[in-house]
């Protein structure tokens, strides 16, 4: 059994891994850290009869995250304190709106960069007022920046000069090049205010981009990790009345029904998800390539399957732009 | 991996793997009578970067639990000191539940003596030749604080020999306890020495720190001895620190309480036996 799947198992059912024995452990705590998924997994066996020396480590573990979301929680503020003038609103994304809001997909969750969605039309205002209060460039490079700026659904990354923590800046979902059009306005217009004046996605919104991040726009690194997000999301949301339909109806709206559905079949098999049969459609025989690609992990917490990463690297690719417009910016890349 | 192997280094405990038999090979060899771990914190993985390094011009490659994206690979002769560096880069960037300090440290009579400087300023030699003369050897690398009480725990990893310290301390110990010598690394010559069965024995132990040198060598200097204000004990630990930013709160705290409990100096040496008079002094001074 792959180490991964191993993962898979003891976040679904914690009870299911208590009998490992230590190279069991080990080979499952290198993977979860592997998979940004340490966190999870140690909040995930809170208080579960482990053997002491992992029940200590896993004490470090969420030690260790409950001051990063302490420190992803600071972020958010300054990013608020520092576009307060501008008026525009800060709407969190992912793991930094999960802690916010209080959400158990928060809960061990590791949070590297502030992810924040504005309005496209203020763009400017808001990258004035981040450069005002300290964030500057990462990437110097002219044609990284112009291709950011023209095709991208998010600035150039910024890093604050003192605080060392990097900020993106989202306009809309997905790249511009990607052919679903997510509509960035409607995610913007039924935002939810929390009490401290930031933003979070509605909850169909926020279980979309979850699934955008997932399927429509990357190669699957950390894709455990994004369908565990999905799975606390789900089991959080599905709660209330209506609400597959609502969410059947956002994702045609944002022409993201495909991935949605995919997500949902995905999240049932290695997490135990309950999810709605009608959206998440039936098994494909492609399921099998992205199950295979999620749990492509061993004991050692190195990558395996090194054909299939590569396959998925470029279909990542091939989503994010047409082929002559990819042809020529692998030229670019590939001539530095 | 194809080679592996499980160590226990006070605390911690480590497993390491590599595609290649010669750097576990030369780690059983250095940590002979080392404990195995029940379960291991950290994992290292000495790899090659590409497939083909792995036969033609081996190239070892740092992986772990943790990483370094920019961390340059080392020929495969030097894959022991590749080894020694993933443990560092694990501990380093992973440890958090002590504070780690760069620092050498002994003990005696459950009191412990914590030296830390820059590079060069003799911490290792002086640790290794106190660990041969009837000190505790606790470790070389890193000094492990427990926050929740003060106290400091042994790390007794093999001592990091560098260049003219080499001779020094192969003068004073048995050629037994020495690993092959390692020529041409980024740090010069590099040869380990394994500490002393006492300090195996005894790794489980803490000890309550009593005494913080600042040493520095020169040929030319004159032995002396300097107080040192709380302040800047304090901010030359935080720098010393790999972990303190990450510990936050608890790691300021933890790192206040040391320096107000512990009396620290600063020693020139001209040479070792100059410094093991001055510690010899200093630790019979009264805290």
């Amino acid at each position: 059994m792959s180490a991964a799947r191993l993962l898979v198992r003891a976040l679904r059912d914690p009870a299911d891994v208590l009998d490992l024995d230590a190279a069991g452990w080990t080979a499952l705590l290198a993977a979860a850290r592997a998979e940004s998924l340490i966190g999870s997994l140690a909040h995930r066996l809170e208080g579960q009869p482990v053997p002491k020396r992992v029940a200590r480590l896993l004490e470090d573990v969420r030690r260790d995250y409950a001051y990063a979301r302490t420190q992803a929680l600071w972020e958010a503020e300054m990013a608020r304190r520092a576009l307060a003038p501008t008026g525009v609103p800060v709407i969190l994304l992912k793991g930094t709106a999960y802690v916010a809001a209080g959400l158990a997909a928060g809960q061990g969750r590791s949070i590297g960069d502030l992810d924040i969605l504005v309005p496209r039309e203020r763009l400017d205002a808001v990258e004035q007022a981040l450069l005002a209060a300290g964030w500057e460039w990462v990437k110097p490079d002219a044609y990284d920046d112009l291709y950011y700026r023209r095709w991208m659904h998010e600035l150039p990354p910024l890093m604050h000069q003192t605080r060392d923590r990097m900020i993106d800046v989202h306009h809309t979902i997905l790249p511009l090049t990607a052919r679903p059009r997510p509509d960035a306005a409607a995610m913007i217009a039924e935002s939810i205010e929390l009490v401290n004046g930031l933003r979070i996605l509605g909850p169909e919104d926020m279980v979309i981009h979850a699934v955008a991040h997932l399927f429509a726009d990357g190669d699957l690194a950390g894709g455990l990790r994004n369908l565990w997000d999905l799975d606390r999301l789900l089991r959080a949301f599905s709660a209330e009345d209506a609400f597959w339909d609502r969410l059947g109806e956002r994702a045609e709206r944002h022409q993201l029904r495909r991935p949605v559905a995919r997500a949902l079949r995905l999240a049932r098999r290695l997490y135990g998800t309950p999810v709605d049969v009608q959206l998440a459609g039936r098994r494909r025989l492609s399921d099998r390539l992205f199950e295979a690609r999620l749990l492509a992990r061993n004991g050692w917490g190195q990558a395996t399957r090194k054909g299939l990463r590569l396959a998925f690297y470029i279909r990542s690719h091939w989503l994010r732009m047409p082929p002559l417009m990819l042809a020529r910016h692998l030229l670019v890349k590939a001539s530095r | 991996m194809r080679h592996e192997i499980q160590l226990q280094v006070g605390p911690v405990g480590f497993r390491v793997g590599s595609h290649w038999r010669a750097p576990i090979e030369a780690l059983r060899g250095l940590y002979e009578g080392y404990p195995v771990p029940e379960a291991c914190d950290f994992t290292v993985r000495l790899e090659a970067e590409k497939p083909w390094r792995r036969w033609l011009r081996p190239s070892v490659a740092i992986h772990g639990d943790y990483m370094l994206p920019d961390a340059a690979p080392l020929p495969l002769a030097q894959g022991l000191l590749a080894a020694e560096m993933g443990m560092n880069l694990q501990m380093a960037l992973g440890q958090k539940r002590y504070l780690l300090l760069h620092a050498s440290s002994v003990e005696k009579d459950g009191r412990a003596l914590l030296m830390t400087g820059h590079s060069g300023s003799g911490k290792s030699t002086l640790a290794a030749i106190l660990g041969e003369r009837g000190w505790r050897l606790m470790g070389d690398e890193f000094a492990l604080l427990d926050l929740a009480d003060g106290r400091l725990h042994a790390f007794p990893r093999a001592v990091s020999l560098k260049n003219g310290a080499i001779s020094v301390v192969a003068g004073i110990t048995d050629e037994t306890r020495l690993g092959p010598l390692l020529v041409g690394t980024p740090k010069g010559s590099i040869r380990h020495l394994r500490p002393r069965a006492d300090a195996l024995a005894r790794m489980a132990e803490p000890a309550v720190p009593a005494l913080i040198l600042f040493p520095r060598f020169g040929r030319d200097l004159a032995a002396a001895v300097r107080p040192v204000g709380a302040a800047e004990v304090f901010m030359r630990l935080t720098q010393a620190s790999t972990n303190y930013v990450a510990l936050g709160e608890a790691g300021f705290a933890g790192l206040a309480r040391l320096v107000h409990a512990v009396p620290a100096r600063a020693i020139d040496y001209p040479d070792t036996e100059a410094a093991l008079a001055l510690v010899a002094e200093l630790w019979k001074e009264p805290a």
